[in-house]
């Protein structure tokens, strides 16, 4: 079932949360509506579910409008930030329940009840915890045992509501290659909305940016990681250095220095904004051919996949970098050296009117 | 809970504080409730059976717990609606209603019971309209129902108003979303998780309402075997100097409470012990 929201707008008081805002989820698309708290991403989400209402704008499910259906009626699964299981129920009861209120002219029988909570706790890898109760469980299973509850009324379309958001760091990464699993094998249209922009690089079909109300960008995530249309965008994808510089074919001029600028085209002179990805820097101990940025070496940290290294520059700038652990090896550097920094590439220049 | 008696515990002061509290209990509570055991041993059994099982006697206590339990079910009924208002709910005025729901506390209960008579008796004000249909407000059981309903609501508003505040719009949302009607979310999510609270407020409204006097009287018209109520029961007793028949009483009405409020813990133990805190 595609899901299409047509120009919607929404208002809390005074406060745009959403505006004139339309998307598109295709059928068996995984798609991860990102950005800060307060982008009116859950708020879509909900007027999605039906949970809150736009003051203006559509929302189809396939091609019907969903403009007069309650939210019992959408035959969403939803999935909320903390869980909102029913505690004076078991885990057992509570994934029925979807079930158990059905009319009872449609309501399947006491034993394919429970042998769909079963294969649902099954699925969910729990099948232990049937007559346990939500809190005596962990975090992590209670958001298990929530998404299984979801998924016990067959819904039509899956939303996610910051699903792991409150969850450890293990568990969370756990539990998104789980959901990704899960959704290659089930293919149901899901929407799942996160502030973490590594879950939705790891686990979205495609991605929608979202900031202040509007969307920024959507793509697939290589295609925002890769090539962020905005200064935004690029700020929300992982961290990133800017410099002010004047940008002629090929190189970028900061203050005094001349840096060689691979893989950059420009028509003609003019002042930018040039933002490097910390790992797009090469650190020499040397000036090589070309020239570089001399800078001196303020803090190492080789623990982790990566080796960070925080370097500041002869005009007080500071550069966040990152380099491999083999090129660490080789490089030796320690506090207070002094390096030459090259850009090996750019991920974007944003072009500035005024004079930097 | 397993634990030793006395716990390491960050918190200093515990024997001092314990000390207190049983030294309090035991100056304001213990003491003055064994005087009326005290007095009453003062009787043979036989003789302690012909007071407490006397006729006006037995009348008095079924008025009295009869009464009392019509008006705590009034109060657990509308009581709660009351409270589910003033927590889900916003409107003009609504801290004044809230206000409004301590009066039957603040007032002295004799004045809530003057006006109550006033306004129910066959050509009072509501009474009026009662009359029209044939029921008779003030002198009845019903008059009294009224009085003790109007001493209990607050019981069961206050004790309601936190848990209510407590419930987490999203339980609601996710019922929704799962198909619930509000019927069924009320019945299946919300009442299950308040149910523990509410029996709470009804046991204080009932345990009120059983001790009650000041109000009562007025309204009541103390014909003995019709209206009157094991409280007055016991102040007649005490008018004509038998003590002894009154602690009687007192006893009487002790025992069945206890019984009564040990049912109605045992009952919200059994209806809480699977909410767990979270």
């Amino acid at each position: 079932m595609s899901i299409e929201v047509r120009n919607i707008h929404k208002k809390f008081g005074e406060f745009q949360a959403l505006v004139d805002l339309s998307l598109k989820i295709e059928t068996g698309e995984l798609l991860a509506l990102l950005g800060p708290s307060g982008c009116g991403k859950t708020t879509l989400l909900r007027i999605v579910a039906g949970l809150d209402f736009a003051d203006q704008g559509q929302v189809f499910f396939g091609d019907q409008d969903a403009q007069n259906q309650k939210a019992s009626e959408r035959g969403v699964g939803f999935v909320f930030q903390h869980y909102a299981l029913f505690r004076h129920m078991t885990v057992f009861d509570n994934i029925a329940f979807g079930m158990n209120v059905q009319p009872k002219k449609v309501r399947p029988s006491r034993e394919e009840i429970r042998k769909k909570v079963m294969e649902l706790l099954k699925l969910v890898q729990l099948e232990w915890l049937a007559n346990r109760y939500p809190w005596q469980l962990s975090g992590g299973q209670r958001q298990r045992i929530a998404l299984a509850r979801a998924l016990a009324v067959r819904p039509r379309v899956l939303l996610l509501d910051e699903p792991f958001g409150s969850l450890d760091a293990q568990v969370r990464k756990e539990l998104r290659l789980w959901l990704r699993r899960f959704h290659d094998e089930s293919h149901i249209t899901t929407l799942f909305v996160t502030h973490d922009q590594e879950e939705a690089l790891e686990v979205a079909d495609r991605i929608v940016v979202m900031n202040q109300g509007r969307i920024e960008q959507m793509g697939t995530p290589e295609d925002v990681y890769h090539n962020p249309v905005n200064a935004f965008v690029l700020n929300f994808l992982g961290n990133v250095n800017f410099f002010h510089c004047r940008l002629v074919e090929g190189k970028a001029i900061i203050g005094d220095t001349v840096l060689d600028v691979p893989g950059l085209s420009v028509d003609k002179p003019h002042p930018a904004k040039l933002y490097v990805r910390p790992n797009q820097f090469k650190l020499s101990r040397y000036a090589g051919k070309g020239t570089a940025l001399k800078a001196t070496v303020e803090y190492v940290n080789p623990a982790g996949t990566v080796v960070k290294v925080n370097l500041k520059t002869e005009t007080g700038e500071l550069i966040h970098a990152e380099i491999s652990q083999e090129e660490y090896k080789h490089l030796k550097i320690v506090k207070t050296e002094q390096v030459f920094v090259s850009l090996k590439d750019v991920t974007y220049s944003e072009h500035l009117k005024n004079n930097p | 809970m397993k634990q030793k008696f006395v716990k390491k515990s960050i918190l200093p002061g515990f024997s001092l504080s314990l000390g207190f509290t049983v030294f309090y209990l035991s100056l304001f509570v213990l003491i003055p409730l064994s005087m009326i055991f005290l007095r009453t041993s003062s009787l043979s059994f036989k003789e302690f059976l012909d007071v407490i099982m006397a006729e006006r006697t037995l009348a008095a206590y079924r008025l009295s717990f009869g009464t009392a339990f019509a008006s705590a079910c009034i109060n657990a009924v509308f009581g709660l609606i009351v409270a589910w208002v003033l927590v889900r709910y916003s409107f003009p005025g609504k801290r004044i209603v809230d206000a409004m729901v301590d009066f039957p506390l603040a007032l002295p209960t004799a004045v809530a019971g003057i006006a109550l008579t006033e306004l129910y008796v066959p050509n009072g004000l509501l009474g009026k309209f009662l009359q029209a249909w044939g029921i008779k407000g003030a002198f009845t059981p019903f008059g009294i129902t009224i009085a003790l309903t109007f001493i209990g609501l607050p019981f069961v508003v206050r004790t309601l108003q936190p848990v209510l505040e407590d419930v987490d719009p999203q339980i609601e949302e996710a019922a929704a979303s799962l198909g619930a009607n509000r019927w069924q979310t009320v019945t299946m999510v919300i009442f299950p998780v308040i149910i523990p609270a509410l029996l709470t407020g009804v046991t204080l409204a009932f345990a009120r309402a059983i001790g009650e006097y000041g109000s009562v009287i007025f309204i009541a018209g103390n014909m003995p075997m019709k209206t009157e109520i094991a409280p007055l029961l016991i102040m007649t007793k005490l008018e004509q100097y038998d003590y002894t028949g009154a602690t009687a009483i007192a006893v009487g009405m002790l025992l069945i409470s206890f019984i009564l409020l040990g049912a109605a813990n045992f009952f919200q133990w059994l209806t809480s012990r699977n909410l767990g805190r979270t």
